[in-house]
Formats: C-alpha cells, structure tokens, sequence
C-alpha cells in the first residue's frame, strides 16, 4: 500500500500546507520543532482530525477529500497508531490492551488472546500479561502500545514520537527493537519524532516541517 | 557524605488571620451537617428507644401492629413486613430503573447533538425535581390500570417462577406497580449521575478506541462503561435511597396491607414510609414512639445502605489502581 497526503491539515487555529507519499516497506521520518504540526499529521492520518482541504489516498482508496466530500471513518481505516501519550486503558490488563483492537474487529477472544500473547513475546513482555499499564515501567508501557498496534497487522503504522515517553536507558533499549519489528512489518511506516538519533536509526526517508 | 542520620525538619509557621477565619468556617460547614445528622438519628433513637426496650429485637423481626399501649390492652409491634416491603418495593424500582438510565444517559452523552443534549440535560434535572405526589397521581391515574394488565400477562407467561406467581387473581396496588412508579422517579436521578460520569470518559481514552478499530459501541463498551462504573453504582444507590424512603407515591399507588408480600404481582403490600403516613394520624402516643422507631430503622437502614455502596465503589476505584 502507498499512502499519500496532498492538502491542507489544520488543528484550531494551527493550519499547514503538506505534500508526501509513503509505500510498503519504507519508513518515513516526519521531523519538526514542536509547535509544527508533526502530531496534527498523525491524527488526520489516523482519521481523528479531517483535512481543511486536500486529499488524503491510500492506493486507490480515498480516506479523505474535501473536493469529493468524501470520509472514512478512523475505525475502517487499515492503520494503526501508538500515541505519543500511549494511551492505554488503565482498566485493563497488558493483554487485554493489545487484544483490543483485533475483539473490536470482531474476532474471537481467544484468538485475539493467543495472537496477543505471541506479539507481547516478540516484544519481551511475555510474562506481563496479567499487569495493568500502572504497575509497568514507562519503556514497558512503550513496548505495549507497540504491540497493540502492530498485532492488528495494518497496512500504515502511524508512530508520533514513539520514544518521547522514557526514560535515556529504555531508550536506546527500544531504538534497538524498532529496527527489529519494522523489518518485519510489510506496510508503511509514518515516523513522528524530534530526535534525530530516532531518525538515523529508523527512518529510510525523512519530510522536515 | 556525612553518616549522620537526617532528622526530619518540622515546619511550624502561623497561619494568618484570613486562612484561619475560612477554614473555621468551612469546617463549621461541614460539622453542621454531620451534626444536623446526628440530631436526627439521637431524636428518633431518644423517642423510640422505649419500643426497642419493650419489644427487643422482635420489633424488626415481627409481623403483628396491633394494640395502642394502652395500660391491660395487649400490645405489639414488629415492622418486618413494611420493612421486606420497603427493600422489595426499591429493588424492584432499581431493577427497572438502572438498565434504562444507563441506556438514557450513554444515549444523550454519546448520540445525541449539542443542543439536543443540552436540552435533555436540563429536562432530567427539571423531572427529577417534579414532587412525588405527582408521580403518585400520575401513577395512580395512569400506570397503575395498564400496569395492571401487564402484571396479568406477566403472571400468565412466567408464573412458574416463584416472583410471578399469585396466590389469587388479584394485581392491583402491587409491589410491581409501586416499583414501575417509583422507577420512573428514581430513573431522572440514576439517569442525570451517570450520564454526567460518562461526560469525564477522557476524550483521549475514546480516539484511542477509534483509531485502533473500535467502532462507537465497541468504545463505549470497553471505555465509557468500565470508566463509569463507579459512577453509575453511585447514582444506584442515590436512587435505591430515594426509592426506600418514598412515601407519598406509594401510599397513592399500593394497596397498603402490613403483610410480608415477596409475590411481586400480587396486591398489597407497603413500606415503612409509607406506614408512618398511614398510621400517624389516629396513633396514641405509644404508637407515635413505635412509628418513630420505625423511622430510626428505616434512617439506619439507608445509612448501611449508603456505606455499602461507597464501600462498593471505594473496592472499584482501589481495583482500578
């Protein structure tokens, strides 16, 4: 799949102009000062904020456009993000997290659970699994929200300043797996971050803002 | 670095005059209602205390009012039929009430649009401030014959299951009747609590239940309803109080007998409330000390309920951290 954004995209009173295209396989660095939209674009991506104008195309399939009017929902896009925030649920446990997003697609909780529990393994929190988000560190709450979007296998995988939460020494522990994951992820990848470091060792393009 | 063990410093400072005058007005606040409680509770405890010495503990547990205390005239009272009929008649109204409230309230904070919502917001307030003598009419009026019916049917489809059955073919001034009044009352309060939890759901929490997949009801159900849940226990038991103390309503709608009913279609039936409004009128003065004995039972009993559920939703938050 190739996703490209051709428009205008905009928070409150926060408006830019914004021209890229991602395919399969690459991973394209979105860098910036803050203040200079990086998460705005995460979240039109991600359907959660809609173009002021423009378009918005993922291979032939139009997510987004103001001359169509045209809108696909965040739920039916084939994108997963992991939130500069994380945004887990505190109510539920580790696996139950990842498994969020496959029972909300319909599948069998037993399968999402077993797909869970193989996704938590690939990203070293086997034994985690009946945890809630509170009661793990900050890197371990990274490696969750990781694993809950990549085990929904989607076709763009939005990450907005996936290292931004932890700490220095969880940090080069993750900078280590990312590389590992992504090199077995088939989609696109949209990379938010500031650190230039995430940059060299992640992204095989990058789009200054 | 020195081995010498820190002490621990105590800061000692005057407070100045202001902060010292509100804080003694606030706590004078909240002591006052602490206090106002208290006086009721000594007030009922102090004037029906001679019942309790008179009839021990067979007061809550006996079935018989009769006899004014006269000096040679047999005298007994017990309330536990007005008190199983207090317990009966509001889980009965909470068990109709709290499915529809919830269904209510994730309707105006997730379905409706802005003004709308506005709109239902205001109108719950203004229904859950409608007197219940009104309801009372109301139901008498209005519910009570088609509820009636409805208690025909349910007795004629389900009447194996022990709730349904009927002694006799006799449905009206039910505890099924009185719970539907008292349901519509409680349901503005139940309904008005936990939409306004549902309205604190982070915003963030649900744009993460969108973006992995999740359609509205999947977060709705997965995010809203386990944020709220303390919540909406909350509002349960606020309406499961109002319910337990209503008088008017239920004095207008049941047919008020001092007999134990758990056949919730089956006519009669009463609560202590209710009992107190009936009686007080013509009642001598030893009956007056056993009907305000009954309203420390009934002041109690809503006091334990009360702590049960802040129990419940103290265990809630406690499992959530």
């Amino acid at each position: 799949m190739s996703i490209s954004l051709n428009g205008v995209v905009g928070r409150g009173d926060f408006e830019r102009v914004l021209k890229f295209s991602v395919s399969d396989g690459e991973v394209l660095a979105i860098t910036g000062p803050n203040g200079s939209g990086k998460s705005t674009v995460i979240h039109t991506l991600a359907g959660l904020i809609p173009m002021r104008s423009g378009q918005l195309m993922a291979d032939d399939i139009t997510w987004d456009s103001s001359t169509s009017n045209t809108w696909v929902e965040p739920e039916h896009r084939t994108c997963a993000v992991v939130f500069q925030d994380l945004r887990l649920f505190p109510h539920m446990n580790v696996l139950a997290n990842v498994a969020y997003g496959l029972r909300a697609r319909g599948m069998h909780k037993d399968e999402a659970e077993q797909r869970s529990q193989k996704m938590l393994e690939r990203v070293g929190l086997k034994s985690f699994e009946m945890r809630r988000p509170n009661n793990i560190s900050g890197g371990e709450r990274q490696r969750v929200a990781l694993a809950r979007a990549l085990v929904l296998e989607p076709r763009v995988l939005l990450l907005d300043e996936p290292l931004s939460a932890v700490d220095t020494a969880s940090r080069s522990g993750l900078r280590e797996l990312l590389p590992e994951l992504l090199s077995g992820f088939a989609g696109a990848t949209i990379l938010v971050t500031h650190d230039q470091k995430d940059v060299e060792a992640l992204a095989t393009a990058t789009f200054g803002l | 670095m020195s081995d010498v063990a820190v002490q621990r410093r105590e800061l000692k400072f005057k407070k100045p005059g202001i902060d010292r005058f509100f804080h003694l007005v606030v706590t004078a606040g909240a002591l006052f209602s602490l206090l106002i409680l208290g006086l009721i509770a000594f007030f009922l405890l102090y004037r029906g205390f001679e019942i309790f010495r008179d009839m021990g503990l067979s007061f809550i547990t006996g079935s018989l009012w009769e006899g004014s205390g006269a000096p040679g005239e047999p005298t007994t009272y017990g309330i536990a039929p007005m008190l199983v009929g207090s317990i009966v008649l509001s889980l009965v109204a909470v068990v109709i009430a709290l499915p529809l409230s919830i269904a209510g309230a994730l309707f105006i904070e997730f379905y409706t649009a802005p003004r709308l919502k506005k709109f239902l917001v205001s109108l719950l307030d203004l229904a859950a401030a409608i007197p219940s003598v009104i309801y009372g009419l109301w139901g008498f009026f209005i519910l009570a014959p088609r509820a009636t019916n409805w208690a025909k049917s349910i007795n004629h489809l389900f009447g194996w299951f022990p709730l349904f059955r009927v002694p006799e073919p006799f449905f009206d001034g039910s505890p099924f009747i009185g719970g539907m009044v008292l349901s519509v009352m409680i349901a503005p309060i139940i309904t008005s609590v936990a939409r306004e939890v549902f309205s604190q759901t982070p915003s963030d929490q649900i744009s993460a239940a969108h973006a992995l997949g999740g359609r509205k009801w999947s977060a709705i159900r997965y995010v809203a309803l386990p944020f709220g849940r303390s919540g909406i226990i909350g509002g349960a038991m606020l309406g499961l109080g109002r319910a337990l103390g209503e008088t008017v309503a239920i004095y207008l709608v049941v047919n008020i007998v001092f007999r134990t009913n758990l056949n919730i279609l089956f006519t009669g039936s009463g609560n202590i409330a209710s009992m107190i409004a009936l009686k007080f009128g013509e009642a001598s003065a030893y009956e007056v000390k056993a009907l305000l004995a009954s309203g420390f039972v009934l002041f109690a009993f809503t006091l334990v309920v009360n702590m049960v559920a802040t129990y419940i939703v103290n265990m809630s938050k406690r499992k959530k951290a």
